[in-house]
């Protein structure tokens, strides 16, 4: 019998965090960092938007791309550092900023989010 | 004879060399000559003391894989010409250690090979007088890509996950074992998903998928050890929400 | 080193370089695709800063806004934005590979598992449009 590893569970939340940042980052990124910005489209006003995001389904789906997204992000960069720098052997250190910054990131998130007046 | 093509060829002797150094020699650049008609030309005509391996010259045997100019080829099915006007750089296999001129080591392929069990595992033997284990069409399309593998290990020179942990298993030997899981008269994937679930088996894979594109076979180790990630996760998801059962 | 392994008196073991993703195009793509996360990572701290500011207030919410039209911010999230599309296609083309399909007994074609994917991501984008536009 092998090791029991966790591998398993941390590839799923990679894997499902990839599928929606490569569904939906795109558009969001499109639109809220350079259509609205640079005025290609009208950005919709403060008032409009905090109704969207007050709505519950909409802060569901924020808290869930936000952090899905952070573990998929935990996960590539664990190995980008593992291989491209060859420092496996700091593998401890490496895990704990990676997964540690994804679960910190998973709790501001769901504070502001919960925040929203 | 008119044209030549000039060849590059790592050499290293154990007992002479610290390390490997290049040889260059000119060749007779022929429209039907691959790179090991090259290199055989080396060996007969100019200098006996080159070591390679070789063996069936139309890619079935997997002996003659080689880094020509810097990816992982069969010198028996690469085209000389293809290369002009040269130099040709030929250096050993990457990722392995290197025994002799263009001649690699590769005991730990063949530990890791072994490990993944690339055979049929039965529960129970049936003896022989109840007949063969029958099959059909579309079972047998079902791994047939991952049995085309002959073990040549371009694969493996050409992962730099491989390169950089020999722990590693590796592409070929997964693509194996995922043959014989997918196999409908194997029933030993459990004792498979022990080996390679661990964190040396597929996760220390970061899809590179140039394991793939070397593939002389077209058997796409990359997409095995994904398909692989998949079964062992829905693996995973059964013995966490039901660890009492399951196993068998 | 284990005993029972027989290995020639002396080999020659070449040690991978730190640059080896620099070598080969197909390995500085792979990088670049894994250093595509950290956009990802980028584009949630942008939307997190952009929720507290929505909650804090119009006015702290307009120099958010503001914030966003910073060249340098405007620079990073284009490059971001860049980066973010090649994760994106690059993952709805792999994605069949770990997915071996069979329709009865056939396994299917890998352009019929990556069209879905496309299809997919076109109806996410224009739902969030329509959702984020219209009002």
């Amino acid at each position: 019998m092998g090791k029991r590893s966790n591998e398993p569970f941390l590839w799923m939340l990679f894997s499902a965090g990839g599928v929606a940042a490569a569904l939906l980052i795109p558009i969001h990124l499109f639109l809220f960092g350079l259509a609205f910005p640079l005025g290609w489209l009208e950005a919709p006003g403060y008032d409009t938007l905090l109704a969207l995001a007050r709505h519950p389904v909409t802060r569901l789906y924020l808290f869930v791309l936000c952090s899905l997204g952070l573990f998929h992000w935990a996960h590539r960069f664990r190995y980008t550092l593992y291989d491209g720098l060859q420092i496996k052997h700091l593998n401890e250190i490496i895990n704990t900023l990676c997964y540690g910054g994804a679960i910190l990131g998973t709790v501001v998130a769901a504070y502001l989010i919960l925040r929203i007046p | 004879m008119a044209e030549a093509i000039t060849l590059e060829v790592t050499r290293y002797h154990p007992e002479r060399d610290e390390e490997p150094s290049l040889q260059s020699d000119e060749v007779p650049l022929r429209k039907e000559w691959v790179v090991l008609d090259a290199l055989n030309y080396v060996k007969d005509k100019v200098d006996g003391t080159l070591s390679f391996r070789w063996s069936c010259r139309m890619g079935i045997c997997g002996s003659c894989g080689m880094m020509v100019n810097g990816a992982p080829k069969l010198t028996c099915a690469t085209f000389l010409s293809d290369y002009a006007p040269g130099p040709v750089r030929i250096a050993p296999l990457d990722n392995f250690p290197v025994i002799r001129d263009l001649v690699v080591d590769i005991s730990d392929f063949l530990i890791k090979l072994s490990r993944a069990k690339p055979w049929l595992i039965r529960k129970r033997e049936k003896p022989l007088s109840e007949g063969e284990y029958l099959q059909t069409a579309d079972e047998l399309d079902t791994y047939k890509q991952f049995s085309m593998c002959i073990n040549c290990m371009l694969c493996y020179a050409a992962c730099p996950v491989y390169g950089l942990d020999p722990l590693f298993s590796g592409p070929a030997a997964i693509a194996l074992a995922q043959r014989y899981n997918l196999d409908s008269r194997d029933e030993g994937s459990n004792q498979r998903l022990d080996i390679l679930s661990h964190s040396d088996g597929i996760w220390g894979c970061t899809f590179v998928g140039e394991c793939t594109e070397v593939c002389p076979k077209n058997v796409d180790p990359a997409g095995a050890i994904q398909q692989y990630k998949l079964t062992a996760t829905k693996e995973w998801m059964k013995s966490f929400l039901m660890p009492w059962g399951g196993g068998e | 080193m284990s005993s029972s392994i027989q290995h020639p008196p002396r080999s020659y073991r070449r040690r991978v370089s730190t640059y080896w993703w620099l070598g080969r195009w197909p390995y500085l793509k792979f990088i670049l695709r894994e250093l595509s996360s950290i956009s990802v990572t980028w584009f949630v701290v942008q939307t997190l800063l952009q929720i507290s500011a929505l909650s804090r207030g119009p006015t702290q919410y307009m120099e958010f806004e503001a914030w966003l039209r910073r060249p340098i911010v405007l620079s990073l999230n284009a490059v971001s934005f860049f980066f973010i599309v090649f994760h994106a296609v690059t993952w709805f083309n792999l994605a069949p590979k770990a997915m071996a399909i069979r329709v009865g007994g056939k396994r299917v074609p890998s352009l019929l598992i990556a069209a879905p994917n496309y299809l997919a991501w076109l109806v996410a984008s224009v739902a969030v449009a329509w959702i984020v536009l219209r009002g």
